[in-house]
């Protein structure tokens, strides 16, 4: 669990001519585990922050009387935060090595905002979570692991802060450490999915620079596993999902009989030649180009933005799917799904709202409540009345129109959606098809596999966390 | 099997297209707010790339303040008129001229964009304004949405932004109201310079060092025009200078800088100890929530 898998190597990793690997990941933790002292240490010492933006928060610390800067300033945005001295929205935060950059979601921990967390962990790739060295693994940490599992986060990072005020403890740690690793694998991560590192964001340990208060850590720093930590897109062998977002259709005179279907690929790869499925209608042909501005592709991977021009013409509108013939998602106008709930008025069944999957928005019904996700015990509490801000449930949705939908767990593009309130246009939800509840047995981890004999076994499996 | 990882600029590229692309699809009326300036620049290249090989499908709105460089209304003329674009001009000088807005002591304009922004986006009945504003470059920026809200007086409210999930954009708007939307959100003042410097995009000639009559105030060298100055307590030089932002002449300052092309301004700007708006924007330093408050007013 002090892993140093990935620590200096990353066999495979492919060259990446012109520019720098993107990772985004996002932060976790309690109010006062330092997570912005965190954040502003790894931009302090990546270099990222400007003169004058130091020069404010040496300003503003003085003016507090403070004696040293708090660097928890360079992160706490808005007004309202400084003055109570909370972080109550997610923030974006930029930094770049030589060899990646970095787009960080700073989400609160606060408890009542667990929105937030949903929100920073549905783009990352991996998520830091935060605790206090002399408090070890709370109930807030293992709620926040679960919400990650949930959202399907593929890597974690534990940051065991204030290393130094348990004075540099290698028992501490480990304990921590095995304690952490314990609960992750039961929520379904492998340990060459984890990393537990002990830092001091205010001293500076172990975050960019080694420390030297460390000798028995044999582990990468804080910044050296974000930069070596394999960048995985999408499994290359998962079947192609491309939402079709717009119809390009110049009728210029250059291009009078043009018709592409631009999008963005959500999963798999294309390429020319390529034999897919247009759903709903179920209509097939086959791709006979990929365009780009920049000349045709001989292949386009997840992420990648394109149009497809088609060997048939068909009558594909915004909010279809082109799909791989051979292994299309299922459709669907009623199916199981986890929602997290975002907002101040509770949901209760037979809500109508609309919902938004890929590039398409359709009325739909929230036909049933079946159980809500109990945080305090990581356990599930059947039939609820309602579900309620930062609620987590599952229920049964029935769409106006079949929606091509994969499972959550094997397609994270694909098996999320909105949740809308059709009168004022409110997010209300996050949805996740599939996706059961990261429940435990009554807060005590255990292994994934001692399954409840009373649930199908993929009913009763733990969110593995994919691409 | 091996996998195709793109680097930063191509995933960042691809976001944006995807953002412009559902805007597109779901609003009726968008219009992308052009400063000629580079990320407002970059916008517009985004923007022909998301939608070859037909036009944009949608104008540029550009909200003069009278206090213009000659190179960038130059810049912006030829953009408009190389790409067959479609250009709606909002004059501050127009709302000056008619006693909507007042010309303030100081003689800056920047503040006074925001009425004549308002009432264009009403007057065209615009629901999407696209803006080049980049999340790193102020921290109450930091919390901006991709798909940012805005009620029907403009206004930004913190408390009622949307969650944004997964690529999922949520554009949904009452009448009256509009979403200001930012594909820039998750690009760095760098990444921006390598786009440029990769996709070999054209930016006016004041990007670049050149020599120039300058005055200093405020530790900025600001250029003469008729936006009052230079005082007689500000002596006027002739500088080798550069402006890494372009924005109204009173209040926008030059850098002292030899580079005269891309690669040299990305080595300046990689080494640089001052924000670019921290060094070149006068209405920034007002207040420590300077940005914060002219966000809720409306101002981008």
């Amino acid at each position: 669990m002090e892993s140093t898998s990935s620590t200096s190597q990353t066999p495979g990793e492919p060259e990446t001519p012109g520019g720098t690997q993107l990772l985004r990941l996002a932060t976790a933790g309690s109010v006062d585990d330092g997570k912005s002292t965190l954040v502003g240490r790894l931009l302090y010492d990546t270099k990222s922050v400007l003169a004058d933006q130091l020069d404010a928060v040496h300003r503003a610390s003085v003016d507090r009387g403070l004696s040293t800067p708090d660097l928890s300033l360079l992160v706490d945005g808005l007004r309202s935060e400084r003055e109570q001295g909370i972080t109550i929205d997610v923030a974006y935060r930029y930094f770049a090595t030589p060899r990646r950059s970095f787009v960080l979601a700073d989400t609160p921990g606060h408890v009542q905002y667990t929105r937030n967390t949903v929100t920073g962990a549905s783009t990352a790739q991996l998520a830091v979570l935060l605790v206090d060295a002399r408090k070890g693994v709370v109930e807030q940490t293992r709620r926040h692991a679960a919400v990650l599992a949930l959202l399907g986060v593929p890597r974690l990072v534990l940051a065991v802060n204030k290393i130094d005020l348990v004075g540099y403890d290698q028992s501490v740690f480990a304990r921590i450490a095995k304690e952490f690793t314990a609960h992750a694998t039961a929520l379904g991560y492998t340990e060459a999915d984890l990393l537990t590192v002990p830092v001091s964001a205010l001293v500076g340990d172990n975050v960019v620079e080694r420390s030297a208060h460390t000798p028995w850590y044999a582990g990468p720093t804080l910044l050296e596993h974000l930069e070596t930590v394999p960048v995985e897109a999408d499994p290359h062998d998962a079947p192609l999902r491309f939402p079709v977002q717009y119809v390009i259709r110049p009728r210029t005179a250059a291009y009078p009989d043009y018709r592409g279907y631009a999008g963005q690929v959500a999963a798999g790869s294309v390429a020319p030649g390529a034999e897919v499925v247009v759903l709903p209608a179920g209509l097939r042909t086959r791709v006979a180009r990929i365009d780009t501005p920049d000349g045709e592709l001989a292949e386009a991977v997840a992420g990648r933005s394109v149009t497809l021009v088609l060997a048939d013409e068909l009558d594909i509108s915004r909010g279809d799917l082109i799909a791989a013939a051979d292994r299309p998602p299922r459709l669907a106008d009623d199916f199981d799904a986890t929602v997290c709930w975002l907002a101040d008025r509770p949901l209760r069944a037979g809500a109508r709202v609309l919902v938004k999957h890929g590039a398409r928005t359709v009325p739909a019904i929230i036909g049933e409540l079946s159980s809500r996700f109990d945080e305090q015990n990581l356990s599930s509490v059947d039939g609820p009345d309602q579900l309620a801000l930062n609620d987590i449930g599952r229920v049964r949705v029935r769409t106006a129109e079949p929606l091509p939908i994969d499972d959550y767990r094997s397609s994270r593009r694909t098996g999320a959606f909105l949740v809308i309130d059709q009168a004022d246009g409110t997010t209300l939800a996050a949805g996740l098809v599939g996706a059961p509840l990261p429940v435990l047995e009554t807060g005590v981890a255990r292994p994934a596999a001692s399954a409840d004999p009373e649930l199908p076994s993929d009913e009763r499996a733990l969110v593995s966390p994919g691409p | 099997m091996t996998t195709t990882i793109p680097d930063n600029l191509q995933a960042l590229e691809s976001e944006a297209v995807h953002i412009f692309r559902e805007v597109a699809g779901e609003f009726d009326r968008p219009v992308i707010l052009f400063s000629g300036g580079k990320d407002s620049t970059v916008l517009v290249h985004l923007a022909l790339k998301a939608f070859w090989p037909a036009p944009i499908p949608f104008p540029l709105l550009h909200v003069d303040t009278g206090h213009n460089f000659p190179e960038v209304i130059d810049f912006r003329d030829n953009l408009v008129a190389e790409h067959g674009l479609r250009l709606v001009v909002a004059r501050v000088e127009d709302w000056i001229a008619d006693g909507r807005l007042a010309e303030r002591p100081d003689g800056t304009r920047n503040p006074l964009q925001t009425v004549p922004l308002l009432d264009t986006i009403t007057e065209h009945r615009f629901d999407a304004v696209f803006g080049g504003g980049r999340r790193d470059e102020e921290r109450a920026r930091a919390k901006e949405r991709i798909f940012s809200l805005r009620n029907a007086f403009g206004q930004w409210e913190p408390r009622r932004q949307r969650p944004e999930l997964w690529n999922l954009y949520n554009g949904r708007h009452r009448p009256g109201e509009h979403v200001r939307v930012f594909p820039l959100s998750n690009w760095t003042e760098l990444d921006v310079w390598h786009y440029i410097a990769r996709e070999n995009i054209a930016l006016p000639d004041i990007y670049y060092a050149h020599e120039r009559e300058v005055f200093r105030r405020d530790g900025m060298w600001l250029t003469s025009g008729p936006w009052g100055g230079p005082r007689e307590d500000e002596p006027v030089e002739r500088r080798v200078v550069r402006y890494r932002t372009v924005g109204d002449g009173s209040c926008t300052g030059a850098v002292e800088s030899t580079a005269t092309e891309v690669a040299e301004v990305i080595a300046e700007v990689a080494a640089s100890r001052l924000t670019e708006r921290g060094a070149t924007r006068a209405d920034d330093r007002l207040s420590e929530a300077a940005m914060e408050d002219r966000k809720r007013e409306g101002y981008f």
